[in-house]
């Protein structure tokens, strides 16, 4: 029954997705809005500041930690093998808790549960740095579609997030994101809201931040009430924000202004 | 909710004036957000001191209309033959309306081969932009750059 | 967090003139921003950089705080003997951070 529930969720899903969506042939990353400096910026991992943290997530993974002293490498190896790929298919579902946890929230599953250590704070130098780590380790790789049938249900509340509109000024994500990209907004192009580079250096921030952080932001611009680090919508957002991203390639640490 | 230093100066006074009148403000620090032309022109005249500012041997490459305001990458050169006897000594650059006028200084020298100096520079507003070298004959050369400067269209919470 | 990302190229002929880039994580607080109580955040930033080539002083940078945060730095020198280029990043609140990349000079 829960199996049948579950098809017609992710046929409806599916169906309703392909109404509004960008076609694939058309998603273009927020790279692509640029000016010729912010790519430059990108393109070069010596002048990336993004890079700045995924060399720390390195030393962070061969780093012992916790009551049980033992450093992601200890289990996971070299990350270049072992990490690669993963990001991609981010948000995964997580069999215990029943529901998908994006990467960050792995990252801590693995720290309380095996490293015996305590949690790292969202938006924590430690937890961005090392998710910009093992999310490096995907560039250049087609984000994933999401096709665990386990997913359909959270995939479908993340796009219904993502349509419903909200606060003062009453704007769904995609009344920007799918229907007015490349138009303006202030003198900025609106693109169309692809996570394809997350953890990113935002030049706003003049920092490494997550994709949570720049929901938050976004939800708060428009006037709504944006959800808590790391609460289930979040998650769910942006579960639909990797599907509806699917086969664009990875750029983490990308660079957005 | 606008953010302190985003403020003009008139709506600082008014806030501060009707807070005044509540009695619910203590004593408020006048002080100009920005600086003037006049900080800019007084910056360089340290530099310069009586001498001849010319206009010339230096290209200050900054996009003219910037995507953020916060990390404008810049990048400066002058014209010289960088020889023992013919070289920059010292790149500076200035700016007209950041709280300071000073935005850095350069310190090169025969070795350096090419006077050219890039970096990342935090523009507050729409501005100019000035970058003068001060060659090995003592002598002063300077070029400008009108900038543009567009804030993100959505500001976030602290 | 005390990284540099450093741009050195490993060999160059003698005379060549290259180009060196330095990347450093630092949050470079202007003392210009407020927090949300209105208070003032202190100035925190690196005021100087310098660059030695084999002991001798062959870049250095005054920084303002109208340097972006994470300054990165571009400049030039000769080529002249192999070696070691050391950097070094000094600031408020006694920040200081060095860092340092080989070149062989044929």
């Amino acid at each position: 029954m829960r199996t049948a529930y579950a098809i017609i969720a992710l046929l409806l899903a599916v169906m309703h997705a392909h109404a509004t969506e960008i076609p694939q042939a058309q998603r273009r990353s927020g790279y692509s809005f640029m000016s010729p400096d912010s790519k430059a910026m990108q393109d070069d991992d010596t002048s990336n500041p993004g890079m700045l943290w995924v060399l720390d997530g390195e030393a962070i993974w061969n780093k012992p930690v916790g009551t049980a002293n033992k450093a992601c490498a200890d289990c996971h190896g070299d990350a270049t093998a072992s990490m690669r790929g993963v990001a991609a298919r981010y948000p995964a579902f997580d069999e215990a808790l029943g529901r998908p946890v994006d990467l960050e929230q792995r990252i801590n599953l693995c720290r309380t549960e095996r490293q015996q250590a305590p949690a790292l704070d969202y938006e924590s130098h430690d937890l961005l740095a090392l998710t910009a780590f093992i999310a490096h380790q995907s560039r250049g790789m087609p984000i994933a579609p999401v096709g665990d049938p386990q997913l359909a249900p959270f995939l479908a509340k993340g796009r219904e997030l993502f349509m419903q509109r909200q606060g003062q000024l009453n704007l769904a994500c995609a009344n920007c994101h799918d229907d007015d990209w490349d138009k303006h907004l202030a003198g900025s192009a609106i693109t169309q809201g692809q996570p394809t580079g997350y953890p990113m250096y935002r030049l706003e921030w003049q920092t490494l931040g997550s994709l949570s952080r720049r929901l938050r932001g976004c939800i708060t611009g428009i006037r709504a009430q944006a959800f808590s680090y790391g609460s289930p919508e979040l998650v769910e957002l942006e579960l639909y924000l990797m599907s509806r991203a699917a086969g664009m390639p990875v750029e983490t640490p990308a660079v957005r202004p | 909710m606008q953010s302190f230093d985003r403020s003009t100066r008139r709506h600082f006074l008014k806030a501060s004036g009707s807070a005044a009148l509540a009695g619910a403000v203590s004593r408020v620090t006048l002080r100009p957000a920005h600086a003037t032309p006049a900080m800019l022109n007084s910056a360089i005249r340290n530099l310069v001191g009586e001498a001849p500012l010319r206009t010339g041997k230096v290209k200050l490459d900054i996009p003219p209309l910037v995507e953020n305001g916060n990390t404008v990458p810049m990048t400066v050169s002058v014209t010289s033959p960088m020889t023992a006897d013919d070289y920059v000594k010292s790149i500076h650059v200035f700016n007209e309306k950041n709280p300071q006028p000073y935005i850095g200084n350069f310190y090169l020298g025969p070795a350096a081969g090419r006077a050219q100096v890039a970096t990342r520079i935090r523009l507050a507003d729409s501005q100019k932009v000035v970058a003068i070298a001060q060659m090995s004959d003592g002598s002063f050369w300077s070029a400008s750059v009108d900038v543009v400067v567009t804030l993100a269209a959505c500001t976030e919470e602290l | 967090m005390a990284s540099a990302l450093i741009n050195v190229p490993k060999r160059a002929k003698r005379g060549d003139v290259v180009e060196i880039r330095v990347l450093t994580s630092h949050i470079m607080e202007p003392g210009y921003r407020r927090t949300a109580a209105g208070d003032v955040i202190p100035r925190n930033i690196i005021t100087s950089f310098t660059c030695r080539y084999n002991g001798s002083e062959i870049f250095r940078a005054d920084l303002f705080p109208a340097i972006s945060a994470n300054p990165y730095l571009s400049f030039f020198t000769t080529a002249t003997e192999s070696g070691t280029f050391d950097f070094e990043w000094i600031g408020d609140n006694g920040f200081s951070q060095t860092a340092s990349a080989p070149i062989t000079v044929e």
